[in-house]
């Protein structure tokens, strides 16, 4: 049985990515041609993500007054704590797996995710690794 | 090791498929039994490298895989009209059913993966008796779709990256990195549309929800194996269709994905060779019906 998360342990996580993504120079140089303002994270508190040439130039997490985003990537708080285990079980190991059992929305203009698919992917992926490194 | 040639030849044989000839590439290795592999939509028969090399299983049988039309060495044929490809499944039965004429294959084992797997039970409702046994692997009569394909080809996108990205989720997390990114690269190379055309196949006009009722494994006995990473056609999904074909073996596959032989060939072989060795075995004692 899936135990409930943290949403707090949720967030400060999201809150790593930034940090992890700028030590991750393969992963920003796929994303080089990316500018892209999104809204990513848990469905109740999203980040206001500003990606520019690959890299998070702004990570807001407290709501703005008429933000835009082009698309957003959202799940619940259980799924986004089973994508960062060290092996996630089936079903919960993929964005779009998660987006087919109904446990993550993506909505917008899908462009530029589609576009950098296997960046969105293995950006938000990277709380992995330091879950990974804790349990080791 | 330096300087290792590896068994499989690889060579073309002239087939004609509907009043049109088509050069198809195929790679061969082993002897006895021909065991025909089909590869997964947008990706060619180098999924089955390792099945094709395998030491054990050429002893006993003629592991042969092919690239489809469009697919890897097979190009289009030379009457191509340059039309949007769009695989059916008349055109894909009749594929199989020339390739193996061509060959002349005596009573095939057929072995699909993901559209392959789709496939072989169309084979098995209407063509049966033609074969030794039939293998789905990711196989159901139907499945929910989970992306729109219009993503696969369209100048804006990258084709070759964005195929990869969206199946690289298919794979199961403890599956090895290079047989991973091995399974993805062939995605990256495809030819443009061609991973769509297949997807016409699977998502459109190879429905079999209520046909495979008709499925008769006294004749030809169906085996059916899902990896339980494979949230595309999930174990849910085999187990359905299985429940609808009385005789039908199904097994789900742990710590696999969608692409069990290439994704992680070594616990795919823990799964296959049962199979093949209880294939085996009714041919050496067919009155003993161990699918009975």
């Amino acid at each position: 049985m899936t135990q409930a998360p943290n949403a707090d342990a949720v967030i400060e996580a999201f809150s790593d990515i930034p940090a992890l993504l700028k030590a991750d120079l393969a992963l920003i140089t796929r994303g080089r041609f990316l500018d892209c303002d999104c809204r990513l994270g848990p469905m109740e508190q999203p980040f206001f993500v500003a990606i520019r040439a690959g890299r998070i130039v702004e990570f807001a997490a407290k709501p703005a007054l008429m933000r835009s985003w082009r698309f957003s990537y959202c799940a619940t708080p259980v799924a986004w704590s089973e994508y960062w285990k060290p092996m996630p079980k089936p079903g919960f190991h993929d964005l779009l797996a998660l987006t087919k059992r109904g446990e993550a929305v993506v909505e917008g203009e899908l462009h530029p995710f589609m576009t950098h698919l296997q960046y969105f992917k293995d950006l938000l992926a990277l709380p992995r690794l330091r879950q990974a490194k804790a349990a080791a | 090791m330096n300087g290792e040639i590896e068994p499989m030849v690889g060579r073309y044989v002239h087939v004609d498929i509907g009043g049109d000839m088509y050069r198809i590439y195929f790679e061969e290795n082993g002897s006895g039994i021909p065991l025909v592999c089909l590869h997964t939509a947008g990706a060619d028969g180098r999924q089955w490298r390792h099945l094709l090399a395998d030491k054990e299983f050429t002893k006993k049988f003629r592991v042969i895989a092919f690239d489809m039309p469009w697919h890897g060495k097979s190009n289009p044929p030379a009457s191509w009209n340059g039309d949007e490809y769009q695989l059916t499944t008349k055109r894909y039965t009749e594929t199989i059913r020339a390739f193996c004429k061509a060959l002349k294959l005596e009573k095939p084992v057929v072995m699909g993966c993901s559209i392959g797997g789709r496939i072989v039970l169309n084979l098995a409702i209407d063509h049966a008796a033609e074969f030794r046994a039939l293998i789905g692997l990711e196989a159901a009569d139907f499945q929910q779709p989970w992306y729109d394909t219009t993503w696969l080809n369209r100048p804006d996108v990258h084709g070759g990256e964005v195929c990869a990205a969206l199946v690289s989720g298919l794979i199961a997390p403890q599956s090895p990195k290079a047989t991973r990114d091995e399974t993805l690269w062939a995605y990256k190379q495809g030819g443009p549309g061609v991973f769509k055309g297949d997807l016409y196949f699977y998502r459109v006009d190879g429905d079999l929800r209520g046909r495979v009722q008709k499925i008769d494994t006294d004749v030809c006995p169906l085996y059916l194996l899902t990896g339980e990473y494979d949230f595309s056609c999930t174990p849910e999904d085999t187990k359905r269709t299985a429940a609808a074909i009385p005789g039908s073996r199904v097994t789900v596959m742990a710590e696999l994905g969608h692409f069990p032989m290439s994704e992680n060939p070594e616990q795919f072989r823990r799964y296959i060779a049962p199979v093949l060795a209880e294939i085996l075995k009714a041919q050496v004692s067919p009155k003993q019906g161990v699918h009975a």
